[in-house]
């Protein structure tokens, strides 16, 4: 067998229904998820805060960031309901994918499953929450504030 | 000012399946765009080969095409930017030719689709987005579209009504298109009837009629110094304007969603360059592989206002006889979208047209074309200006 292989923090294939990156230096994402948290990072040296989390600021080439919380309530910007997945998705059709405005950040992600379309529409408040998928992988949803 | 030509084009049918490998298939369109330009192999400095790697079995085609199509011993590369991947070709012919490195420069467009079941291919169009931060939602190209259309009826009060019309013009002309996958017409009424497959839902609010389909197939375009295309051209179109814009691929990272930003920028360095203005256009390709990219396309390209792109098509102003058109040769929603080989379909239409040998849609005196190409969803956009 390969060997070290245990070394390799390979937290990140947890996230998302079917995962496509094991290595990532924001694995502790995956590791906040399981806590129930999710979570974005913010350069230390300048400022910005970065949705989908970075290990690098691309603004000052700062590479030292800090973790914050995704909290509070943004407005959904847009979204659609898949009738189709793609390979490794077929058994959660139909669900519908977001973009939810934080001001600082945008996210993107699922809507939780029970949430009609019907009951969308843009500009409306919602929240971020920690999920776990019935097949064990973890990722995040958006509800309704 | 004219630093490079096309003067040979040239494009294979598109099909749902190719019956040959893909140095068969690149070969249709090369054959063509070289019996076009009057060339042999021989006169050809150096090639740019032009597809998404994800659908190909065969590593590094350049080489393979190479000699397949004899161009040994001149230099070829590969390049890609996704479905715009050849009008990215063609601006590094540009560049080759225009920074006197070579005088003539083949750019070679090809995608076998069908080389993987259609699940596969929908998983690997999934992944030309995020596929650390996206990809693991379950994500589609009809969706990241789809997402355009919700901003774009949103903030515009644009209708499905006129997504279906954009369809419905597309097959008016696609039926005139003997290279086109779908030949068949598109009435808008079925949008309407749910036993149609045109009004199955695919991701809200787009359906099955509002997708262009996959499709193997190959484009070729010689692009010449302007000299040479003088010495051996009667009809060389020019190339005035390139414009080239990338945008964050993932959705979280862009502003807007009732348009492409990368079109927009694209758009104003083309048209800066070219020295012309939206309302020079004569006639225009844009990349159709929805219904609501076109319809953000008559926005970002300035033939309409922002918002007013719907007046466009409800004017039917983007027919063959109308101020702009656009997309008469069918579009990517008739011709089918064989990702590397499309840009190199629309410059192909554009360049047939300024020559007057568009036949059956030919428009009258074109004098000035555009040709809006776009890599993913917005990720890459080109914009190109061509003329006589
Ligand atoms: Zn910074």
């Amino acid at each position: 067998m390969g060997k070290a292989k245990k070394d390799i923090d390979d937290r990140f294939k947890k996230f998302g229904t079917v995962g496509f990156t094991a290595t990532t230096k924001v694995n502790d994402f995956v590791t906040h998820l399981e806590e129930g948290k999710v979570t974005g990072t913010r350069c230390k040296n300048c400022g910005k805060s970065y949705f989908p989390p970075r290990a690098d600021c691309s603004r000052c080439l700062n590479s030292e960031m800090e973790w914050f919380p995704v909290e509070g309530n943004g407005k959904l910007v847009t979204f659609s309901r898949l009738s189709f997945g793609p390979a490794g998705f077929k058994e959660d059709i139909p669900y519908t994918i977001a973009v939810v405005d934080y001001g600082d950040y945008k996210v993107f992600g699922r809507i939780a499953d029970g949430i009609d379309e019907g009951e969308l529409s843009v500009g409306m408040e919602m929240t971020t929450r920690a999920n776990r998928l019935p097949n064990g992988q973890l990722n995040y949803v958006f509800e309704k504030a | 000012m004219k630093k490079a030509a096309i003067i040979g084009v040239g494009q294979s049918t598109f099909v749902r399946s190719y019956p040959g490998s893909i140095r068969e298939l690149a070969f249709e369109g090369f054959k063509e765009a070289m019996k076009d330009a009057g060339l042999t192999s021989d006169q050809i400095d150096a090639s740019v080969v032009c597809s998404a790697p994800e659908y190909d079995k065969q590593r590094s085609p350049a080489g393979v095409f190479a000699e397949y199509l004899g161009l040994n011993p001149g230099p070829t590369f590969y390049v890609e930017t996704l479905c715009s991947s050849s009008s990215t070709g063609l601006r590094l012919a540009y560049s080759l030719v225009a920074s006197g490195l070579h005088e003539t420069v083949a750019v070679i467009g090809f995608q076998k689709m069908s080389e993987i079941s259609s699940a596969e291919s929908q998983e690997r169009m999934g992944r030309g987005a995020d596929i650390q931060w996206e990809s693991p939602f379950g994500t589609m190209m009809p969706a990241y579209y789809a997402m355009y259309a919700r901003g774009h009826m949103e903030a515009y009060g644009t209708s499905l009504e006129d997504l279906a019309a954009i369809r419905v013009k597309a097959a008016t002309y696609g039926q005139l298109n003997d290279r086109a996958v779908y030949r068949k017409p598109v009435t808008a009424d079925m949008f309407n009837d749910p036993e149609n497959m045109m009004s199955n839902p695919v991701a809200s609010p787009l359906r099955v009629g509002d997708c262009c389909a996959n499709a193997d197939g190959s484009s070729c375009i010689i692009v010449a110094s302007a000299e040479k295309a003088k010495a051996v051209c009667d009809k060389p179109v020019w190339i005035l304007g390139l414009g080239a814009a990338s945008a964050p691929v993932n959705l979280a990272g862009r502003d807007v969603f009732n348009g492409l930003d990368v079109a927009r920028r694209a758009a104003d360095q083309a048209y800066r360059m070219a020295g012309v203005g939206p309302k020079d256009i004569d006639v225009a390709e844009v990349h159709d592989c929805f219904t609501i990219a076109e319809m953000m396309a008559y926005e970002d390209l300035g033939f309409a206002e922002r918002g007013q792109g719907k007046e466009l098509i409800r004017a039917k102003a983007t027919y063959q006889d109308g101020e702009i058109p656009v997309n008469i040769d069918g579009g990517l929603l008739s011709k089918g979208h064989p990702i590397g080989a499309t840009g190199g379909s629309q410059i192909r239409t554009i360049v047939l047209q300024l020559r007057g040998e568009a036949g059956q849609i030919q428009v009258k005196n074109p004098r000035i074309g555009l040709v809006h190409n776009i890599g993913g969803v917005g990720l890459y956009g080109n914009v190109t200006i061509l003329g006589i």
